[in-house]
């Protein structure tokens, strides 16, 4: 069987696997990371978001072979890391305004908004109820939505440094 | 844990009281061998007053407590009658749904324990499952608020299926708060009280010199002792009846106050387990290849050797619902799939399509009963909706490990029983031989009324012989799982232009199925009382069962004269239902709020359509005609919150929606864009249409309302389901089967139809209502409100919802052979829409 090699949350892995098998799989059925969570398999619902090299990606629809030995993965689980502290400003957000209710979809949905407000704030802009519109494509069964776009904002705010800890 | 549940189970054994009575003391050996440590409490009966109940101490090595319950319970009944022609009581204006789940568990809720442990925490074992409605957080509060312990001391998980609590462990109908909202304080009172006990005997003060406070006993010279510390020396020997008396509500701290979910932090960081999370290496990744049409059957697997060797196969097993195939990795199991080569059998409804389920619903409608009277003319209108799916985002899932003459399950459920007994019969293998352990689950919206998953594991880890992390694939969801049937509304009403003189509602649907022995109880309940039902002189029968339901959830708020409701059902299961497997017609479900998405969608806009007829204006209507005080109140309170009539844009509209259930009243106003421009936004792959800008939703709040953020958080839910149901959210059938194999095909809401604008308002806690629910009543008022807000700005209202249903199939229907789709590999180049998202789409009438 094929070796792959990668890093995913900091730690280096190597996985003997077909080349053809999605990271999603790779991550949860061989790894053990179980934070990325199957919704649909095919990159509609976004519960598996994580990110490659710092951008949201779905590993649902990108086979290990895609992943080089330099590619750094990053699941919900190595998200606070990223910023060296026990939660990210996002995850705080999300306590913040209580948004949960199953829980299934929500390390998909920060993961995601962690990477809208990284690329907005690139570009210099705050986040609008237009982007969530437009990039946050995640399902929530459960209809969080409302609580979500609150928390995007605030994540947003305290991901500036201006609300930090806060 | 399962040593832990052993010994839990073991308390509970010695704990059966043999004759209560207020006062008795009433003491049973209960054996002696190794507890791991915790007083522990259970419920007991209710003596004198409202707050006064009997329970037991349970013999352990730490304090165990139990309670005992009385008739405490049910609801105090109200019955209105309003101008301007009364409408004759419905069988829900007196005892509802909730009513008779409540009445299921008082029997049994003396099973019900509080346990301290040394380390200074307490423990229960709830009896309702945690499927996000907050649940396992609301209890985790009454026992810290009577406990007086911090609640981040206070564990609460779920107990596995305990047949001995018969129907006390069902979750559904809005009703786990307010069944386990006397029970569990018992419990806690009484282990609080034994602390106190035997803090004083430590001290040798009397117990009325000692108070607790955040979990520990203190003394007037300020010395304390931590409940951990008190466990050991509070425990008791021998099982013990002993009374205890709540906290007064006037000291309550913790209920009523907002308080932020309990495993919000393991949900935010990723370590909340659901049943596919746990760690069990051998259980191996397994799907199920599904029949192309709705329950089709395994003719013959022509390759099954072959898939066998496959990269990562371990095992190929034909089973009841399809081809099992066991792999490495879940990924393997979808190739195996798509290698498979089966010969299907078509199911039973081979054949059928949204329009010959219309036809059989409308040619099903039983004829009217009520004739116009004199000067009074007939205004009738018919209203169709569209099948529909639970999709909670965790799809069905188990892992099952089945050995010679034992099984043990992990998988959510709302009926562990009803689960157990069921594997139990398919596996051959008595009940006592089946342990199943019940996980918190992805979403439910009813999904989880029914075993599929679990089954499906059973099955196939008894034919491969090993153990299985079983899942069904999102596609299999929608075309094989369970939502809401198609249903056909007519409605006719004689009025004179003035007020109306009567009313009669058809609610014609396909059969719903609501599972081995909760419909049958309901039903049981049901006829009660009501004993004068035709229903009660033949109580097996799906109908039965279903018009109980009805019966029990049916509410016309409004007084429009002699009122009668009738539910209608076709394509009855041709075996009993509930059986496991029960293959014989469409896969249906209690879904959230049961019929009343569909019953109050279609009331309102009916009301809506007549008030225009008679030339009024649809609130003052609704006010006007409004059934009691209650149903005005919140009537009034919404189009005061929301502006009713304030001037808004030509395409822009409001609508109202009104409906009471789970003991409080509700009514949502909404406002609705369905400008052009609004209308034909473009989001890639994603169907927008008009869009909500802004919703209020108005409750009535029954005693006790625990957690007002976690009740909020529901509402929201339920708004947005509501939203959904409106205008996109939807299964379209053909030739037997359901088109939809994804998220984007099925259209629950997604961000850029969510309005902006959500005000949730909870009124004061009503004194006679007790112990209500807010898990559904979010979704049939703004289902409604929007529907009839749609019809307004258009000038023309949707007699078929939702409203995008018949514009066209915006998306590429995924092959049904092989039934699921391959993940695509494109997926470091497409962020965030999908690869394959079909052109810019707003497909809307």
């Amino acid at each position: 069987m094929p070796e792959h090699s990668f890093t995913v949350n900091g730690r280096q892995v190597t996985v003997d696997i077909e080349d053809d098998v999605r990271m999603l799989w790779v991550l949860r059925d061989v790894l053990g990371v179980t934070g990325p969570k199957y919704g649909c398999g095919i990159n509609v619902c976004k519960a598996c978001t994580s990110h490659y090299n710092g951008r949201a990606f779905n590993p649902c629809s990108v086979p290990v072979s895609k992943i080089g030995p330099d590619d750094e993965i990053t699941t919900i689980e190595g998200l606070p890391d990223t910023v060296g502290s026990d939660l990210h400003p996002m995850q705080e957000a999300w306590l913040e305004h209580d948004v949960a209710q199953c829980g299934y979809c929500q390390p998909g949905q920060i993961m995601a908004a962690v990477d809208l407000v990284k690329k907005l704030h690139a570009e210099g802009r705050d986040v609008t109820d237009a982007d969530i519109d437009t990039n946050m494509r995640n399902v929530c069964r459960c209809g969080t939505y409302y609580r979500i776009r609150q928390a995007i904002k605030d994540g947003a705010e305290r991901m500036k440094g201006t609300k930090k800890g806060g | 844990m399962a040593k832990h549940t052993a010994h839990a189970r073991h308390a509970r054994d010695g704990n059966r009281p043999s004759k209560p009575g207020a006062g008795d003391t009433d003491s049973t050996s209960a054996g002696s061998e190794g507890f791991a440590g915790g007083l522990v409490a259970s419920v007991g009966e209710h003596l004198t007053g409202r707050r006064r109940f009997l329970g037991y101490l349970l013999a352990a090595p730490t304090v165990v407590a139990a309670a005992q319950l009385g008739e405490s319970l049910l609801g105090s009944q109200t019955a209105g009658a309003a101008q301007p022609v009364p409408s004759n009581p419905q069988v829900a204006d007196n005892y509802d749904l909730s009513d008779a789940i409540y009445d299921a568990a008082k029997p049994t809720s003396d099973l019900i324990t509080v346990q301290v442990h040394s380390d200074g925490t307490v423990s229960h074992e709830m009896v309702r499952t945690e499927v996000g409605q907050g649940v396992q957080t609301a209890i985790a509060m009454l026992i810290a608020e009577e406990m007086d312990i911090p609640i981040e001391k206070v564990n609460v998980t779920h107990a596995p299926a305990r047949p001995e609590l018969v129907w006390n462990q069902l979750t559904g109908g809005s009703t786990a708060i307010g069944s386990q909202f006397t029970p569990v304080r018992v419990a806690a009172a009484i282990a609080k009280g034994r602390l106190l006990d035997a803090a004083a005997a430590k001290w040798d003060l009397a117990k009325s010199e000692l108070t607790a406070h955040a979990g520990r006993i203190l003394r007037p010279s300020g010395q304390a002792l931590s409940f951990g510390e008190l466990a050991e020396a509070a425990a008791v020997t021998e099982n013990e009846k002993v009374s205890a008396e709540l906290k007064p509500e006037s000291d309550f701290k913790v209920i009523g106050k907002p308080q932020r979910r309990v495993d919000a932090m393991d949900i935010v960081t990723g370590q909340k387990e659901f049943a596919t999370d746990m760690d069990m290496p051998d259980a191996l990744p397994t799907m199920v290849c599904r029949p192309p049409t709705i329950n089709g059957t395994v003719k013959s697997v022509n390759n099954a050797d072959e898939v066998q060797n496959m990269p990562g196969v371990t095992d190929v097993a034909t089973i009841t619902t399809g081809v099992a195939v066991r792999a490495r990795t879940f990924g393997q199991c979808v190739d195996a799939i798509h290698a498979l080569d089966v010969s299907w059998n078509g199911g039973p409804v081979e054949g059928t399509s949204d329009t010959s389920i219309e036809k059989e619903l409308k040619d099903a409608h039983p004829p009217w009963v009520i004739p116009g009277t004199p000067g009074t003319k007939a205004f009738e209108r018919e209203y169709t909706f569209a099948f529909t799916n639970n999709a909670p985002l965790e799809p069905a899932t188990a892992i099952a490990d089945v050995k010679e003459g034992s099984a043990e399950i992990w998988a959510a459920a709302k009926l562990p029983i009803t689960a157990q007994g069921e594997i139990a019969s398919l596996l051959g293998l008595p009940v006592t031989a089946v342990t199943f352990n019940v996980i918190g689950s992805g979403g439910s919206f009813g999904r989880r009324l029914f075993n599929d998953g679990p089954l499906d594991a059973a099955e196939a880890s008894q034919k491969m012989g090993k153990p299985v992390r079983l899942m069904w694939h999102r596609a299999d969801e929608y075309r094989q799982g369970r939502g809401r049937p198609m249903q056909v509304s007519k409605i006719r009403a004689f009025h004179d232009g003035e007020v109306v003189h009567s009313l009669e509602n058809r609610y014609t649907s396909v059969f719903t199925d609501f599972g081995h022995g909760f419909g049958d109880l309901m039903a049981q309940y049901y006829t009660s009382v009501n004993p004068d039902t035709p229903l009660a002189t033949n109580p097996g029968s799906g109908l039965a069962v279903s018009q109980a339901i009805f019966e029990l959830t049916a509410v016309w708020p409004y007084s429009m004269g002699p009122t009668k409701q009738l539910l209608m059902e076709v394509r009855q299961p041709t075996e009993s239902p509930g059986t496991e497997h029960n293959l014989t017609t469409f896969n249906t479900t209690a879904m959230r709020q049961v019929y009343n998405p569909n019953v109050v969608a279609a009331q309102e806009l009916f009301v809506d359509e007549l008030a225009n007829e008679m030339g009024r204006d649809r609130y003052e209507f609704r006010r006007e005609f409004a059934k009691d005080d209650k149903f005005r109140e919140v009537i009034e309170k919404v189009a005061e919150a929301g502006n009713w009539g304030r001037s808004l844009p030509d395409g822009v509209a409001q609508g109202i929606g009104v409906h009471e259930e789970y003991k409080q009243h509700a009514a949502c106003l909404v406002e609705v864009d369905c400008r052009p421009e609004t209308v034909n936004r473009k989001i890639p792959g994603g169907t927008t249409g008009p869009r909500v800008l802004r919703v209020v939703f108005v409750s009535t709040v029954a005693r006790h309302l625990v957690n007002p953020l976690g009740a909020e958080a529901q509402l929201q839910g339920g708004i947005m389901d509501g939203i959904s149901l409106a205008q996109t959210n939807s299964l379209h059938l053909k030739d037997g089967a359901f088109l939809e194999g994804s998220y984007d095909d099925f259209r629950y809401t997604r961000q850029w139809n969510v309005p902006t604008d959500v005000k949730v308002i909870l009124l004061p806690e009503d004194s006679e209502a007790e112990v209500g629910g807010f898990g559904e009543v979010g979704v049939a008022p703004t289902c409604a409100a929007v529907a009839c807000a749609i019809g307004a700005a258009r000038g023309s209202y949707p007699h078929y919802l939702p409203i995008s249903h018949n514009a066209g199939i915006p998306f590429e229907v995924k092959p049904h052979d092989p039934p699921i789709p391959q993940s695509p590999t494109n997926g470091l180049e497409h962020y965030p829409a999908p690869a394959k998202a079909s052109e810019e789409t707003s497909l809307n009438p």
